[in-house]
C-alpha cells in the first residue's frame, strides 16, 4: 500500500496520543485508522479490521437519529468534511459490534493542507453520558 | 548523473578548524545530468561556491528549495548566476495557501533583513510553486512530497533513466510515532526514498541529543540509518550536521550508528566537496 500523505501520518500520530476517540479517512472515504479510545466505543480493534471502505464503516455502526431512523452515509459529518471541505458537527446514535446503542457527538474536519490539497478527514467524537 | 555536496551543515554555518572535513556551509547540493541540466537542491551558504564553479555556457539553473528556513536560503543572494542576465534562474518551492513563494522569499531578501530586494538583485528570476505532482526539468523527472518538518517542507526524488537520488535534508519521520520505524505506509518520506540509489538525509542529532529536541524537525543519526534501511536504499549520505558537531564527533556518530544498525547499504559521510557519480 502506498505511503499516506504527511498530514494523514501526523493526524494518526496525534490520535495515538489522545484520550478522545478519533477516526481518520482517506480521500476515497476509506477508514484508514481509529485509535484505542475509539476501539472502546466501537467495540472493534483497528488491528482486526484494518482499512474499511466507506460502504462498510458508514453502515456497520448503524448510525441513526433520535427517532431511530438510519442516517445516510452522505449525511455523516466525516463524509461531509471530506466531500465538501468544511468542518461539520452532529449528535446521533450508533450501535457497536457489542450491540450496545450509544449516543455520540462527533466533530469532523478536513485535512486541508498548505498546498490546498485535502488528504483526508478526521473526526473526534465522544459518548454522551447522562 | 553527478551529485556534489556544496554545503552539508544544518541550522547555522559553522566554519572552523574542527569542521574542515565535513565543512561549515549550510545545505546545498547540485545534481548535474549528462546532457547538462543543472539542479540545485537548496540555497544554503554552500551555493556561493557552486556559483563560482559553473560551466561558462550555462543558460539556465533550477533551484529546488525544500522549505524556507534560513539555513536553506541564506546563500541565494550570493549565487552569482542570479545577477547574470544571460542566465535564467528558476526557483521551486512548497506552496502555501497564505502567501506566494516569491512573497515569502522576499520577506528575507528585502530590507531591513537584507539591503537589496529580489527584484533589484536578479533580472531573470522565476518562481514556481510545487504542485506535489511529478514534473520534469530538462532530462530529470522529479517528485516532491511534503514531509514532517515544521512549516511546509518537501523532499525530492530526482530520477534519471531509472536512477533515483532522494534529498530529505530536514526530516523527523519519527515525530509522535509510538514506534519507529513503522510500516512504510505510515512513514513520512518513504515513497520518496524507497529503493533510491542515493539517499541524502537529515542526521542532525545524536540519539542522546534528540531526547531534548523532539519536534525540532530533525532526525537522530541512528533513526536516519533505520529509515534508510526501511527504504532499502543503495547508498546513504548522513547530512545536515548540527553546527556544534566537530569532524571527530561526526566520525564517531556515524561509526556508532553503523555498529547499531549494521546497514546493508553503502555509507558516504556527508562532507562538503564530496562528489558522487551515479552511472545509468
Amino acid at each position: 500500500m502506498a505511503q499516506q500523505e504527511v498530514e494523514v501520518i501526523l493526524a494518526r500520530h496525534l490520535a495515538e496520543h489522545l484520550a478522545l476517540p478519533v477516526f481518520i479517512i482517506d480521500p476515497q472515504g476509506n477508514l484508514i485508522f481509529f485509535n484505542e479510545p475509539a476501539e472502546a466505543v466501537l467495540g472493534l480493534r483497528f488491528g482486526d479490521t484494518g482499512l474499511m471502505p466507506a460502504s462498510e464503516w458508514s453502515t456497520m455502526f448503524e448510525p441513526m437519529d433520535q427517532a431511530g431512523k438510519p442516517i445516510a452515509p452522505e449525511e455523516l459529518p466525516l463524509v461531509i468534511a471530506m466531500t465538501q471541505g468544511h468542518p461539520e458537527h452532529k449528535a446521533f446514535w450508533i450501535r457497536g459490534s457489542d450491540f450496545k446503542t450509544r449516543q455520540i457527538e462527533l466533530t469532523a474536519f478536513p485535512l486541508l493542507g498548505q498546498s490546498g490539497r485535502i488528504s483526508g478527514a478526521v473526526s473526534i467524537f465522544w459518548e454522551v453520558t447522562k | 548523473v553527478k551529485v556534489t555536496l556544496w554545503g552539508t551543515r544544518g541550522s547555522l554555518a559553522a566554519p572552523g578548524a574542527d569542521t574542515v572535513r565535513y565543512g561549515g556551509n549550510t545545505s546545498c547540493v547540485s545534481v548535474e545530468g549528462p546532457e547538462g541540466t543543472l539542479l540545485v537542491l537548496d540555497a544554503g551558504t554552500g551555493i556561493r561556491n557552486l556559483g563560482r564553479n559553473l560551466p561558462e555556457d550555462l543558460n539556465r539553473v533550477d533551484i529546488l528549495l525544500t522549505h524556507l528556513h534560513m539555513d536553506h536560503l541564506q546563500g541565494l543572494p550570493f549565487f552569482a548566476p542570479i545577477r547574470n542576465p544571460d542566465i535564467e534562474t528558476h526557483v521551486w518551492g512548497p506552496a502555501s495557501t497564505m502567501l506566494s513563494l516569491k512573497s515569502r522569499l522576499q520577506r528575507y531578501v528585502s530590507p531591513p533583513l537584507f539591503p537589496v530586494s529580489v527584484r533589484d538583485l536578479a533580472p531573470r528570476l522565476f518562481f514556481h510553486e510545487l504542485s506535489l505532482e511529478m514534473f520534469e526539468i530538462g532530462e530529470f523527472d522529479i517528485a516532491a512530497q511534503l514531509v514532517i518538518h515544521p512549516n511546509p517542507t518537501v523532499g525530492y526524488r530526482i530520477i534519471h533513466h531509472g536512477k533515483a537520488v532522494t534529498y530529505l535534508p530536514d526530516h523527523e519521520p519519527m515525530l509522535g510515532a509510538r514506534k519507529f520505524p513503522r510500516s512504510p505506509q505510515w512513514t513520512s518520506g518513504y515513497d520518496l526514498a524507497a529503493k533510491a540509489d542515493l539517499l541524502i538525509h537529515d542526521t542532525q542529532y545524536s540519539p542522546d541529543e534528540y531526547q531534548d529536541r523532539v519536534g525540532f524537525g530533525h532526525s537522530n543519526m541512528v533513526q536516519a540509518f533505520e529509515f534508510a534501511a526501511l527504504a532499502d536504499v543503495n547508498r546513504f549520505v548522513p547530512f545536515h550536521h548540527d553546527p556544534t558537531h566537530s569532524d571527530d564527533q561526526l566520525d564517531q556518530m556515524i561509526l556508532d550508528a553503523m555498529r547499531e544498525v549494521a546497514p546493508g547499504f553503502g555509507v558516504t559521510p556527508g562532507q562538503e566537496g564530496t562528489k558522487i557519480n551515479l552511472a545509468d
